[in-house]
């Protein structure tokens, strides 16, 4: 029998998985990484991992985890994969335990769960405030084990380009630049799973690592493969404001009992904690009872912009609000969130057990992405598949906190076996496949290389990717305004104008990080525009998408995922209906109980 | 660019390899709460030094820019310290700013730091589990375990305890105290333990913990104040007890 070969492309917790999985399978799997999969942006998820496993016997099931999460995600998302993911995370935190997770324990030797927002239950497990990368290393250390055992080829330090695709419009494998030599190459495969995470980056400044531009998103989506939803962006209510990038302050900070708040009177010099109860503004507990300060993202989100520029009352007239955890005992404080606040302390100097964090919102995480398929992470294009913060299927309108690393674990967990399957029926495996087919793919790669070395131009690509960022921030994050997003694509595409006179301070070819930062910056500009026209079309307020003209979710018209196609080198908007079989939609409110 | 507070910044650089090292110096307009990647950041758009010559953007590693990631180790003033948490307004100027010295350099300040992944491999740093398929919950773990062994697993692989120790140089294969830190962390696992032998075995040749000096540098350039020492003292405990007695136990 033929012996199939997989490629993964990404190394976060998503492509671990996928990876060991395949490797599990038998299969001979290679793991493209731009980073040392060991530094990908899964180490920055802070606050935990949801599964209803009801350890604090407050009857929390797993029903009830898939209604929090289709409610929170205001019902855009399909419901078949996320009740088989809430169904699955039990097994999934039973998993990571046995790969030795340092998980908080509670006296009884048992995992501890803490609150999370979007829910009443003690449902998100943790290990200190440092999940994700306690996750990321355990997973890690499974394919280094896989690896050592032959089974997995890690490439690191190689970034994707492009998929091979031939003539009858299957994918064959990828086409890739190694980032020391520049050297273009394409490696066959009979099946690819792409788990190439978030798309920070074209927002400029976010929570997101480096690494998270969308470039891979976008190159695949200019070869075919459809996008959906990429107007749902989740922004963090709690980071740190700073130049170089917006740390997180995660969601745990509120879900230990931090309180966010404002001095009722704007101009009240005080030093915080000087500042009388009486005369502090706990707008999210006064707005919102049931949850208080755990109301969803997007809801915490809107609410701080409400007080900083309708209300006016950010602290001292700035875009800030305090999240104050200086009421919690130091030494739970030292236990359970000390990974963030030590962020904290190193970033701004100033210690958040003595003083009030000041904070605010910042662009975080992408619910839209590949379009795949309601079953097995299949895109629709055969061979490819996709799974992590890269796809669209888990998060709806808004993805609840704690629900990105499950849905990684439980995407990936899928898509490897998938992708397997789909490669052991194939009748012709890329072996069989014209070379001419990988030629031509590299050619094309190499000559895009090669304009871009020899062009000379008067742009500079951080420059423009400085204006991209500023003008999807303004435009395309938390208030959407049709006529300003008009105008955001416009000047974007004026931007994709003056790409293409851009001109490369760095012509040499051994390690250019401009080069490549040159060819993400490319994909990302055709990315922010499928987000900016996605936001343009959809005249209704659902989730993370709020537009003040059109304040109410309007099921009736807008119930239906957008799923973004590449026609004739533009972008085309389709629509398709969402899978409400389970859970009828109902309104979604967080000031009472549901 | 001549009036206004600057930031002067000196980078050590090298094309390639097999090129000569160089300094360059370059002069920044300063900004609050700037750090070591906004510096490199700002090259990268305006590459020109202090003397006015263009020059290449500097190649560096970063990614998470937090302190989560270890990408971003360098030598700092001297000091082997993450770019991202170091912030101008704490550090004597000019910044002077080098790749880390233990590593083979790639270009200007990136490294190629294989070599502790390839010991991660060697020590066997995982736990071996049956498959990932649904087998229940893991075992029971006491809070004073997890609170030992936690602060342990937040290794960001850096780098930064090899670039200290004298015991890293090219006479010598010493494979780091983070990489003895993580044979400890899953010696401590309950099924880690039942593999514990096989760990012990594979720091006990060549580069091994016999090999290491006790200069303690290591606990003071980490960035997350693992307890580097104790982790070195436990597994070299745990080295002579095989050696003593692994004869006693088959």
């Amino acid at each position: 029998m033929r012996q199939p070969k997989i490629i993964v492309v990404g190394g976060g917790l998503a492509g671990l998985m996928a990876t060991i999985r395949v490797a599990e399978a038998g299969v001979p799997v290679e793991l493209f990484s731009i980073v040392p999969v060991k530094r990908s942006h899964s180490v920055c998820a802070q606050g935990g991992i949801n599964a209803a496993k009801n350890q604090k016997g407050e009857g929390d099931t797993t029903q009830k985890h898939f209604d929090d999460t289709i409610y929170g995600g205001d019902f855009l998302a399909n419901q078949p994969l996320v009740k088989r993911m809430c169904e699955a995370a039990p097994g999934i935190i039973d998993l990571l335990d046995r790969m030795g997770v340092t998980f908080n324990r509670t006296p009884e030797g048992l995992l501890d769960y803490r609150r999370f927002g979007g829910t009443l239950y003690h449902r998100t497990a943790f290990a200190g405030a440092t999940t994700g990368q306690q996750l990321l290393y355990a997973l890690d250390e499974q394919v280094r084990r896989h690896e050592s055992e032959g089974r997995v080829t890690k490439r690191e330090g190689w970034t994707f380009l492009s998929a091979v695709i031939d003539e009858g419009g299957i994918g064959r494998g990828i086409c890739a630049m190694d980032l020391r030599s520049m050297e273009v190459k394409t490696f066959p495969a009979d099946a690819v799973i792409f788990c190439t995470g978030g798309i920070g980056a074209i927002f400029g400044r976010s929570t997101n690592s480096v690494v998270c531009t969308g470039s891979a998103q976008s190159a695949l989506f200019q070869q075919g493969v459809d996008y959906a939803n990429g107007e749902f962006i989740q922004v963090h209510p709690t980071a740190i404001p700073g130049e170089d990038k917006l740390r997180l302050m995660s969601e745990s900070a509120r879900g230990e009992g931090g309180r966010v708040w404002v001095p009722r009177n704007p101009a009240d010099k005080r030093a915080a904690k000087s500042i009388p109860e009486a005369e502090r503004f706990y707008f999210l507990e006064e707005w919102y009872p049931k949850y208080g300060n755990l109301v969803p993202r997007d809801i915490a989100t809107r609410a701080i912009h409400r007080i900083v520029y309708q209300e006016k009352v950010g602290i001292g007239g700035q875009a800030a609000v305090y999240l104050d955890v200086t009421h919690i005992p130091r030494e739970t404080l030292d236990r359970k969130l000390e990974g963030i606040l030590e962020i904290y302390e190193k970033f701004l100097g100033v210690d958040p057990r003595e003083e009030p964090m000041k904070v605010f919102p910042a662009m975080h995480y992408t619910m839209g992405g590949l379009w795949i398929n309601d079953q097995d992470q299949a895109t629709n294009v055969s061979g490819l598949y996709a799974a992590g913060e890269c796809e669209y299927q888990y998060h709806g309108a808004n993805r609840l906190g704690a629900n990105s690393l499950v849905s990684c674990i439980f995407g990936g967990g899928i898509a490897g076996p998938a992708a397997v399957k789909y490669a052991r029926n194939l009748e012709k495996g890329a072996e069989a496949v014209d070379s001419s087919v990988f030629a031509r793919e590299q050619k094309r790669q190499e000559e895009l290389n090669q304009a871009l070395l020899s062009q000379q131009g008067s742009e500079n690509p951080i420059t423009i990717w400085k204006e991209l960022g500023e003008i999807m921030t303004e435009h395309v994050t938390v208030t959407r305004i049709n006529k300003n997003l008009e105008s955001a694509h416009t000047k974007i595409k004026d931007l994709q104008a003056r790409y293409r006179k851009i001109n490369l301070s760095d012509r040499t070819t051994w390690s250019n990080q401009t080069l490549n930062f040159a060819r993400e910056l490319d994909n990302m500009l055709v990315l922010a525009r499928v987000i900016t026209v996605g936001a343009l079309c959809r005249n209704e307020s659902r989730g993370a998408h709020y537009k003040p003209d059109f304040p109410e979710r309007d099921d009736a018209t807008w119930l239906k995922t957008t799923r973004a196609k590449w026609v004739s080198n533009d972008i085309q908007l389709t629509y398709e209906p969402v899978d409400i079989s389970q859970i009828p939609p109902r309104p979604r409110r967080y000031d009472a109980a549901k | 660019m001549a009036e206004g507070k600057q930031v002067i910044v000196k980078v050590k650089r090298q094309a390639s390899p097999k090129d000569a090292a160089r300094w360059e110096e370059f002069a920044l307009p300063w900004r609050p709460s700037m750090n070591v990647i906004i510096c490199l950041r700002d090259i990268a758009e305006h590459p020109v030094t202090r003397e006015g010559k263009q020059t290449n953007p500097v190649s560096y590693d970063s990614n998470c820019l937090e302190e989560v990631c270890g990408s971003c180790a360098m030598v700092i003033n001297g000091k082997a310290r993450m770019a991202c948490s170091a912030l101008v307004d704490q550090l004597e100027q000019p910044i002077r700013i080098e790749p880390l010295s233990k590593f083979p350099v790639i270009r200007d300040l990136t490294v190629d730091r294989q070599f502790m992944f390839d010991s991660l491999k060697r020590v066997k740093a995982w736990i071996p589990i049956d498959g990932t398929y649904n087998l229940g919950e893991g075992p029971r773990v006491s809070p004073e375990v997890q609170e030992k062994a936690y602060p342990l697993s937040r290794c960001i692989t850096c780098g930064n305890c090899l670039e200290v120790c004298p015991q890293v140089n090219e006479n010598n294969n010493f494979m780091g105290a983070a990489i003895f830190s993580q044979v400890r962390l899953f010696n401590m696992h309950p099924t880690g333990a039942m593999h514990a032998k096989e760990r012990i075995e594979a720091v006990m040749g060549d580069g091994g913990i016999e090999d290491c000096a006790n200069a303690q540098n290591c606990v003071k350039a980490c960035p997350k104040e693992i307890p580097l020492t104790e982790s070195l003292a436990e597994i070299n405990r745990q080295a002579w007890k095989q050696a003593l007695f692994g004869w006693l136990v088959g």
